[in-house]
């Protein structure tokens, strides 16, 4: 099996897949209209992105109580994303356990062409009903390994293996914790490439709660990594992604060829996103406690909710959440957290009275 | 005493064996499965049970058939084995999510199907949730409930890891059409947490803003009893939680069940309630299928 090609074909070329219509979900509550995904693509694909992920933010599927219900139907969503990009492929994700081959299948009708299945990081066997489904639809596959700080560099390899003989044509490091500190995406990142870089490429998907997204990416790329991911104006979970605005500017300056036009896509930031977003993602208190206690950035949002329903810190369910080792997908238990600690306090309270 | 052959010799069909072991009614043969090495099939030795890892194959070719298998592989593997158990005359209790027959949940509807040549045990997440979408269901109507069950890596064999859409889609059918919810989602995580985290489920429904807030409760509390009387490690991790509508529930306000689900440990360690509540209701299926087997003297 031959790697893709990325960005114009050569081998220091690195494609820059941008998720503002993903990952930037949940910073928007799952709420993105259709006109601001036709605007978000259009800019994107005018800016020269070549990949463009649209899905609801827990991936296909992902609609529902536990997650957030999407404002609208993440199908049409993609078909709108389709028909906007002149250029660009629109890529979704797919968390199995979360949504189906048949959720797939849905999107792939809609015209998404780009398969990008998430697992948690040392749970890639569960995948594999899905990347052959992937392959045999036709599309191009992306395997996700998530909360990669949870998992040693050599173990993290073993997991990619599994994805790349399942069908998976890259891998990514995911640092959704935004945990990751430097030496810690490096060494990961090159033990995928010790491990599956004869056969596929290996990417790197970068979040801000440490403000380490965009140089983690650029380690990456320096250790190997041919594929990295970002969103306009950070728009994604905890303090958001490695923005897509920085990433290229930051590669042009580095000659790295991505063919993206980085005064087009500071433009798509500053015009198309920035104007519709009711809160930028911050490294604020919360977030910053994700990244220093490796919490999956997307309980930010849910973290928020409880301790307003609830009357508990959010950094403090976070930091439990943190310690109990929760893993994507578990939003639930961020409520389950939340009453565990407004027990604690009046039983606290009650034991002063007494 | 009725026979039983168990196939599948992985994490649940080793924890059935243990706890049909106890079962007065149901007399266990055989533990069947593929993999000579496996752990199951020497643990089932040690306790003097005749096995194989030939398969399905050598099971038909006994000439001592039993009256009852319990199918404990994958739903791929009993899509392929349930035609021929029927066409040998052996009933058979379903653990993968293939749902061939139709679904059963103990405390729901355990005598509904007691006749049919193969019934299905839904999922362990099915098992631990749907009693609660029915305990809500039959005070008040649920047009949607969604299920999250979270089990430890330790505790998901090759089988389960193999089948989580269909571990999904049954599931999401079960909360349907036993749980009586008008549509149902389910979600399953794997957490590889060391030490194991003990199962973990979480039930929600969308209900009427102004339905008995109380009688929900009471049910739930109810039903949560019940399945106590199989799984004694069942329990309520804190009161059901009401949420008053909101227009992204389509005005519909919601109640959350959150529940832990300790396992007895009769093979793996108590963490792995996911296998407690599957085997458990599967052993209270064939028991209750086997009295009705047995000819009056």
């Amino acid at each position: 099996m031959t790697p893709p090609a990325a960005g114009n074909g050569s081998a220091t070329a690195l494609r820059i897949t941008d998720s503002t219509l993903r990952d930037g979900s949940h910073a928007m509550a799952h709420r993105f209209t259709e006109p601001q995904v036709r605007a978000v693509v259009s800019a994107l694909d005018t800016a020269g992105v070549e990949v463009i992920e649209v899905s609801h933010g827990d991936g296909l599927g992902g609609s529902s109580f536990n997650y957030g219900f999407s404002g609208t139907d993440e199908i049409q969503l993609v078909a709108a994303a389709v028909d906007e990009a002149q250029h660009a492929r629109i890529a979704v994700l797919l968390l199995p356990g979360v949504g189906t081959v048949e959720d797939l299948r849905h999107a792939q009708d809609a015209g998404a062409s780009i398969a990008r299945i998430a697992t948690h990081c040392t749970e890639a066997d569960v995948s594999i009903q899905h990347f052959e489904a992937a392959r045999a639809l036709g599309m191009e596959t992306v395997g996700f390994l998530m909360l990669s700080h949870r998992a040693s560099p050599q173990r993290l390899a073993a997991e990619a293996r599994i994805m790349v003989n399942a069908g998976a044509e890259c891998v990514y490091v995911v640092d959704s914790a935004g945990a990751l500190v430097l030496e810690d995406a490096r060494a990961r990142v090159a033990a995928l490439i010790a491990e599956i870089g004869a056969e596929a490429q290996v990417g790197f998907h970068g979040h801000q709660n440490l403000s380490l997204g965009v140089a983690n990416s650029v380690l990456a790329y320096q250790t190997g990594a041919r594929q990295v991911d970002g969103a306009l104006c950070a728009l994604g979970a905890g303090a958001g992604n490695a923005p897509t605005e920085v990433l290229a500017a930051v590669f042009s300056r580095l000659d790295v060829p991505t063919g993206l036009d980085p005064g087009a896509v500071a433009a798509a930031a500053e015009d198309v996103v920035k104007p519709f977003l009711s809160r930028l993602p911050w490294m604020d208190r919360a977030s910053i406690m994700q990244g220093f206690a490796g919490v999956y950035s997307s309980f930010l949002l849910h973290a928020e909710r409880a301790s307003a329903r609830y009357g508990v810190p959010a950094h403090e369910i976070l930091q439990r959440v943190g310690e109990a080792g929760y893993v994507g997908g578990q939003e639930d238990m961020i409520i389950d957290v939340a009453l565990q600690l407004v027990r604690e306090r009046e039983s606290a309270e009650s034991g002063v009275r007494g | 005493m009725v026979t039983a052959a168990i196939v599948g010799s992985g994490n649940i069909g080793t924890d059935l064996l243990v706890k049909l072991l106890r079962s007065p009614q149901l007399d266990v043969r055989y533990l069947i499965g593929v993999d000579p090495a496996s752990d199951g099939l020497a643990k089932a030795r040690g306790l003097g049970i005749e096995t194989s890892a030939a398969g399905v194959d050598w099971l038909l070719s006994r000439s001592e058939l039993p009256d009852l298998v319990f199918e404990a592989t994958s739903a791929k593997a009993h899509l392929m084995h349930a035609p021929r158990y029927r066409e040998a005359g052996l009933r058979a209790v379903d653990l993968t999510p293939a749902a061939v027959g139709p679904y059963v949940c103990p405390p729901v509807n355990l005598t509904d199907h007691l006749a049919a040549p193969n019934v299905n045990m839904i999922t362990c997440g099915g098992q631990a949730t749907i009693p609660m979408v029915y305990a809500v269901s039959r005070i008040t109507p649920v047009p949607y409930a969604e299920i999250v069950a979270s089990i430890a890596s330790r505790s998901a064999g090759p089988g389960t890891r193999a089948n989580i859409d269909e571990f999904t889609q049954t599931t999401a059918r079960a909360i349907e059409t036993v749980g009586g919810a008008g549509h149902g989602k389910a979600v399953i995580i794997l957490n590889p947490v060391e030490p194991p985290m003990i199962m973990r489920d979480t039930v929600f429904c969308a209900i009427e803003a102004d339905c008995d807030r109380d009688a929900v409760a009471r049910s739930i509390e109810a039903m949560a009893g019940t399945v106590r009387t199989y799984v004694p490690g069942y329990t309520l991790r804190a009161e059901p939680q009401f949420d008053d509508p909101r227009p992204e529930w389509r005005g519909l306000a919601r109640v959350a069940v959150f529940l832990e689900v300790r396992g007895n440990g009769d093979y793996l360690p108590p963490y792995a309630g996911n296998l407690d509540i599957m085997t458990a209701a599967a052993a209270q299926v064939g028991e209750e299928i086997a009295d009705r087997l047995v000819v009056p003297a």
